[in-house]
């Protein structure tokens, strides 16, 4: 009995270990920078019946939690029964998946011993999907590229090539996007020739057991974690920049003894351009914030994302149909977790944090041709994608942190990289002075960038900000983080969303927005405060007006000024 | 004859080994935190008394330590500053803008070794061509010098972007800041760590400026007191990508002085693989308190040109510093003897990261520690002798091992402490065999092949079960295993690394400056390698790290240069070409076709032979000794307890066959023969386990 209870631990450790070979498989072979670089992706395995079983620890919750649902699509479509050994299936049909064209979805069933075992599946952004390309310009999805629906990729281990024709006469970079999907499927290869291995080694027939015993006893510990919580419904609404109109997110969390219920009845109706959700994507960023404040540290499968239901009335923003333009859908869905974990912090204070600056800020750039105008200089064709961070909530015992994604989790690019391959050239990257939300703890700074075309050459930006005029608010007293601000060197301010132009020899500032405070600043300890303006991340100015603390540039503190201050 | 020393200072022990013509006389003394230097003269005074050698006659002395990795760790450091370019004060800080860990709130994240009020910026700029955009503003370093004092500031790291292409802003402002601060070392990122990548680039160069004036400071009462004790041999030093360089080199780079003891375990274990002929190896290293993994392809241990050191989040990747440097390229996790068990909110049994470390220990060691650690369970599943620990110096408290188990791991899940033992050591063996895969998968190769060689205190007792979760066959365990890495370090070869970053594509490969660019790093590292072996005949090996345009991983491939010219010519591109695809192949099935490759970075090694290592390959008759005795050990893929023999090492001799379950003990470590391995003793001394 207990030597069965050791074996099945121990290969729901080697189940973690399988996806995260399969995603470290798929990241060294992967050409787009998404992936590679940033990590934007996510590795899972699969029972038949399509629950998830474990994920690999790479990879980022949008992705994650999307794959989860996306499988069963997948196994409505094609049962298992009628699958065969070397089968490849592909998707990248936003309702079905995570949200956009630009990720793709691959799914093998694993075969032992003739049978369908199970299935690795992995979800990743690809460079480029034909359509106008990565911007919230689009008004349909039928703009926003190719719609591949669930197809083999391959059949008993033949390609399909007309499919792979398709997609190459369709996309930019025809070789990159072909050369990925190829490689996201010797990713689940990897993960699969593992399973087997496990399998054999453990002389198990099928996944049933060991599936039902991962699944049952983390959808216990969940439900212990949601017990422990006081049962009742608790609102919360965050209302954003939007593109054409400001969007409000209404989310009502209902707890009981077994399980929590988040409904976004109210939450306003879709926008006309690319910013749109689909119920997948809320679903995954959704579960992604609970899980964080209510048990971070469950492993994240079926089973503990079962007590977990999300709800959002069809035709909302957050649950649109068919053919609402999507493409850039994660500046919504990244602000799903401050909503619902602000929903929670009515009756747990003290393990939630304020809001962040939340949405990932991509620096989409554009040059060439199309751009340049009558610009006399050297034009080079180019197209840049450069993933940063504005700052995140401060925590009930700790700063936030500065210039970090949350909830997304994707690493950063190099300036040096990016400078070697685009004819940009960046003046300036570091984090924004007073940017971070005052409090008891402060609120994570954002970051200032200033960039220029290489000689002067000018080039568009395909701006898909959010928090400029909604900034981070912050929790029980602290304040709120700075906003986005995006302008030209010489002064003329641009528009938050949308693709506009830098002229030549001008400078492109993007000021990112600062995460919120926690807690009453003038309660926030003095020498911190101090060491805070000995720093520079908060001026000597602010330190007085905000934390009424007064100190010099060393931070050197007059105490006597302070405890006036201070009352 | 030959007599040589070398010294390892680790954080619980230092380990001396004393090798006379290929003898070897071990020793294990305390570290001396306070002054390490004490632990060294006292243990080599008294290895050298022990075997008769006059301090005088000994040749060489090769010296290891943790001290810089523990500097970083436990950030103490000397105050230090860093000059960077205006508008980028936060490379450092920002780092990559990810969390390492997804679902934990409450993170913390590597500080910097250089708080922001002293990353000062200045004007300047260098474009990525190595064209200035904005010229040094030398007037604004007087600014500069001023906050320093005013801090009190020791050293200085200086990292300006794209200094990789052109170092001239680095150089100019470094000659400044010397003349106004005299007594300040300064370290440049383009000599520290000439590469793209701005974040790893400086944080290297600040870890290399916050280390050094303590190091340097080190290593020069060692050599004096060294020279007091009557040795006049040159002291040399281990570096972690595995060779040794001169005081001068190290007291420049400190920070290559990182991990260099587990570096000496991996050139231990390579000399190992070398010495038996086996080409194919998985080096497992477990002492108290972590397990390190390495691969060894033809003797040679794998390296890697980047490192994270001071991981403060479960060893997590990303919760380090990154330091670009040369490497022996090692997994290193948080399983060792002292690893504390504990359930989890599912029921599971859950092992380390945290450690019980020597004090108070694990709970058999009676020294006050009540958790259960993988020793505990060692001792109960009849692996570890509790009356002949340590050749009998410890007498260990099975009781408590039992009551530690029971009352944290087995009332919780309905187990007896032996099933709670078992799943203890089950699941540290699990997370040790899933690091050891994916290292391996990463690194493109296949684990079931190879053959495993064991060291540590704690690595022979978990090695066949290991084994048998990879899938390997063959387990060796070498004699001495206890001061593996100060062996290794008279096994290293003499030998300097550099690296630069130059982009060329294949297509259109610029002949003349590639040439330049393999000679002014021949003429870096040559020198310093002359110094530390004069008169010695050197060789050059010439890495260059490709990959498809379009890829973000690049794979490194010895350039197919002919060595009497070690020039690149017209045919080059081709050959290179041909290599790299050869390379990608091999490590990811097949090439892409049609894609042209690029080159990023180029590396240079000069080095001497490493030293002959004697062949050990003949088998010896074989005999089958007689057991001192048999006690009861559970098997962990039944569950069930099975009479296991039980020999004494040091009694066993070359040719001696046994079946497993058995256990042969020696003084600091017991190896573990499951009942599906046999062991033989091999002509060089080595345990040598394969799968029956």
């Amino acid at each position: 009995m207990s030597l069965d209870l050791i074996h099945k631990n121990v290969m729901w450790n080697r189940l973690i270990a399988v996806v995260e070979e399969e995603a470290q498989a798929l990241i060294r072979t992967s050409f787009s920078t998404s992936v590679r670089e940033a990590g934007d992706l996510a590795a899972a395995v699969f029972d038949r019946q399509g629950r998830m079983l474990a994920q690999a620890i790479t990879g980022t919750p949008g992705h994650i939690n999307s794959v989860a649902e996306c499988v069963k699509h997948f196994l409505a479509k094609h049962p298992l029964e009628t699958m065969r050994d070397g089968d490849v299936l592909i998707t990248n049909d936003p309702w079905l998946a995570s949200g956009h064209h630009n990720d793709i979805t691959i799914v093998t069933p694993v075969f032992f011993q003739g049978q369908a075992v199970g299935l690795m599946a992995n979800t990743c952004h690809v460079v480029d999907i034909g359509g106008r390309g990565f911007t919230p310009d689009g008004r349909q999805v039928y703009e926003e590229g190719l719609d591949i629906p669930i197809l083999h990729l391959f059949r008993a281990g033949e390609l399909n090539e007309t499919l792979v024709e398709i997609i190459r006469t369709n996309v930019r970079e025809a070789d990159q996007v072909v050369g990925d999907m190829f490689a996201f499927t010797s990713g689940n290869r990897v993960g699969a020739d593992r399973l087997i291995a496990m399998m054999e080694e453990f002389g198990i027939d099928d996944l049933e057991d060991l599936a039902e015993h991962i699944i049952a006893s983390s959808r216990e510990a969940t439900i212990r974690r949601i017990a422990e919580l006081p049962a009742g419904t608790y609102h919360n609404s965050v209302t954003m920049d939007g593109y054409e109109r400001p969007i409000t997110l209404q989310a009502a969390v209902t707890v009981t003894d077994d399980e929590i219920h988040v409904d976004y009845e109210g939450t306003s109706p879709p926008s006309s351009y690319g910013i749109n959700v689909v119920m997948n994507y809320t679903k995954a960023y959704t579960t992604y914030g609970i899980k964080c404040v209510v048990a971070p540290d469950i492993p994240n499968n079926a089973g503990s994302l079962e007590p977990i239901i999300v709800s959002a009335p069809e035709g909302c923003i957050l649950n649109v149909q068919h053919p609402a333009p999507v493409a850039l859908r994660h500046i919504i869905g990244h602000l799903l977790p401050d909503t619902v974990i602000g929903a929670l912090a009515q009756v747990i204070p003290d393990r939630v944090i304020a809001e962040g600056s939340s949405a990932l800020a991509n620096l989409q750039l554009r040059g060439g041709a199309s751009v340049a105008g009558e610009y006399q200089g050297e034009v080079v064709e180019f197209e840049m994608m450069h993933f940063n961070n504005g700052g995140t909530g401060a925590r009930p015992t700790k700063d936030g942190l500065s210039a970090t994604g949350f909830p997304n989790g994707v690493r950063g690019v190099p300036v040096e990289a990016t400078e070697a391959i685009v004819p940009i050239v960046f003046w300036r990257k570091e984090l924004r002075q007073d940017s971070g939300g005052a409090g008891r703890f402060r609120g994570g700074l954002g970051q200032v960038m200033e960039l220029q075309g290489t000689d002067g050459m000018p080039f568009d930006v395909l701006a898909q900000y959010d928090k400029a005029e909604h900034p981070a608010r912050g929790r029980d007293g602290g304040g709120p983080g700075a906003p986005t601000r995006i302008e030209l060197k010489s002064g003329k301010q641009l528009r938050p969303k949308g693709q506009q132009s830098i002229p030549p020899g001008d400078r492109l500032i993007l000021s990112l927005a600062g995460g919120g405070g926690f807690g009453d600043p003038f309660t926030r300890d003095p020498a911190m405060v101090a060491e805070d303006v000995a720093g520079g991340y908060v001026s000597v100015d602010r330190a007085a007006e905000l934390y009424g603390v007064v100190v010099d540039e060393h931070g050197t503190i007059d105490e006597a000024a302070t405890a006036v201050l201070r009352g | 004859m030959s007599r040589r020393l070398a010294v390892d200072i680790g954080g619980t022990f230092t380990d001396i080994a004393l090798d006379l013509d290929g003898a070897i006389h071990p020793l294990k003394v305390l570290t001396t935190h306070d002054a390490p230097e004490r632990g060294v003269i006292e243990g080599t005074t008294a290895v050298l008394a022990a075997a008769g050698v006059d301090p005088g006659s000994v040749d060489q002395i090769i010296y290891g330590t943790t001290l810089a990795t523990n500097l970083l760790l436990e950030r103490k450091g000397s105050p230090t500053g860093m000059v960077v370019t205006r508008g980028f004060r936060d490379s450092v800080e920002m780092r990559n803008e990810n969390r390492y860990e997804q679902y934990d709130l409450n993170i913390d994240l590597p500080a910097p070794l250089v708080p922001r009020k002293l990353r000062l910026p200045v004007t300047e700029r260098i474009d990525v061509r190595g064209r200035v955009l904005a010229d040094l503003a030398t007037d604004e370093l007087d600014g500069v010098a001023q906050s320093f004092r005013r801090h009190e500031v020791e050293s200085i790291a200086i990292g300006f972007l794209h200094s990789y292409v052109n170092p001239i802003h680095e150089q100019r402002a470094g000659e400044i800041l010397s003349a106004l601060l005299p007594n300040v070392e300064i370290s440049l990122s383009c000599e520290v760590s000439p590469e793209m990548r701005e974040y790893e680039r400086l944080s290297t160069a600040a870890a290399n400026a916050y280390v050094q004036p303590l190091i340097s400071r080190h290593l020069r009462r060692l050599e004096e007191q060294l020279h007091e004790l009557g040795l006049r041999c040159p002291l040399h030093l281990m570096l972690s990508g595995g060779g040794i360089t001169t005081l001068d080199t190290a007291q420049r780079f400190p920070v290559r002085l990182v991990e260099s003891g587990p570096a000496g375990g991996a050139i231990f274990a390579g000399s190992i693989a070398r010495e038996l002929g086996h080409d194919d190896v998985l080096s497992y290293d477990m002492g108290g308190t972590t397990a390190k993994i390495c691969l060894i392809n033809d003797g040679h241990p794998q390296t890697s040109r980047s490192f994270e050191v001071a991981r403060i989040y479960r060893f997590m990747r990303g919760s380090g510093l990154p330091l670009r440097i040369p490497v022996i390229d090692m997994v290193e996790i948080g399983a060792g003897g002292g690893s504390i068990a504990h359930v989890d909110a599912m029921d599971r049994i859950a092992v380390g990261p945290e450690s019980a470390g020597s004090q108070p220990g694990p709970a058999a060691y009676g020294r006050g520690g009540r958790d259960p650690t993988v020793t505990d369970a060692d001792v109960v599943l009849g692996r570890i002798d509790p009356d002949n620990f340590a050749g009998g110096a410890m007498r260990l408290s099975a009781d408590a091992a039992v009551d530690a188990l029971e009352r944290v791991v087995g009332e919780q899940l309905g187990m007896d402490a032996t099933a709670a033992a078992l799943g203890v050591s089950e699941i540290v063996d699990e997370n040790m065999t899933s690091a050891a895969r994916v290292h391996t998968v990463e690194s493109g190769q296949r684990v079931e092949t190879k053959t495993m060689i064991a060291f540590g205190g704690a690595a022979p007792i978990h090695a066949t079960r290991m084994a048998e979760k990879l899938g390997i066959s063959r387990v060796i365990v070498p004699p001495d295993a206890g001061v593996g890495s100060a062996i290794g370090f008279l096994r290293a070869p003499v030998a300097y690394e550099v690296s630069r970053s130059y982009h060329q594509r294949l297509s259109s490969l610029d002949v003349d400056g590639v040439n330049q660019l393999l000679d002014s790093m021949r003429a870096e590292a040559t020198p310093v390698v002359e110094a530390g072996a004069p008169g010695v005949e050197l060789h050059e090996s010439r890495l260059a790290y490709m990959r498809y345009i379009g890829q973000g991983h690049e794979v490194g491939v010895e350039l197919p240069i002919r060595v009497d010219t070690a020039v690149v010519d017209g045919h080059s591109a081709e050959q290179f070409m041909q290599a790299y695809e050869k390379e990608y192949e091999r490590l990811y099935g097949r090439g892409i076709p049609g894609v042209d490759v690029e080159v990023l970075t180029w590396v240079l090694t000069i080095a001497t032979d490493p030293p002959a290592i004697e062949g050990h390959r003949s088998t010896p008759s074989i005999n089958h000794p007689a057991p001192s005795l048999t006690r009861q050990l559970v098997d962990p893929d039944t569950g069930e307890a099975v009479a296991a023999s039980v020999f004494d090492r040091s009694r066993l001799h070359p040719g001696d066959a046994i079946n497993g379950p058995a256990v042969v003990v020696e003084e600091n470590t017991a190896t573990v023969i499951s009942p599906r391995f046999a062991a033989r003793v091999g002509s060089g001394g080595h345990l040598i386990l394969e799968r029956t």
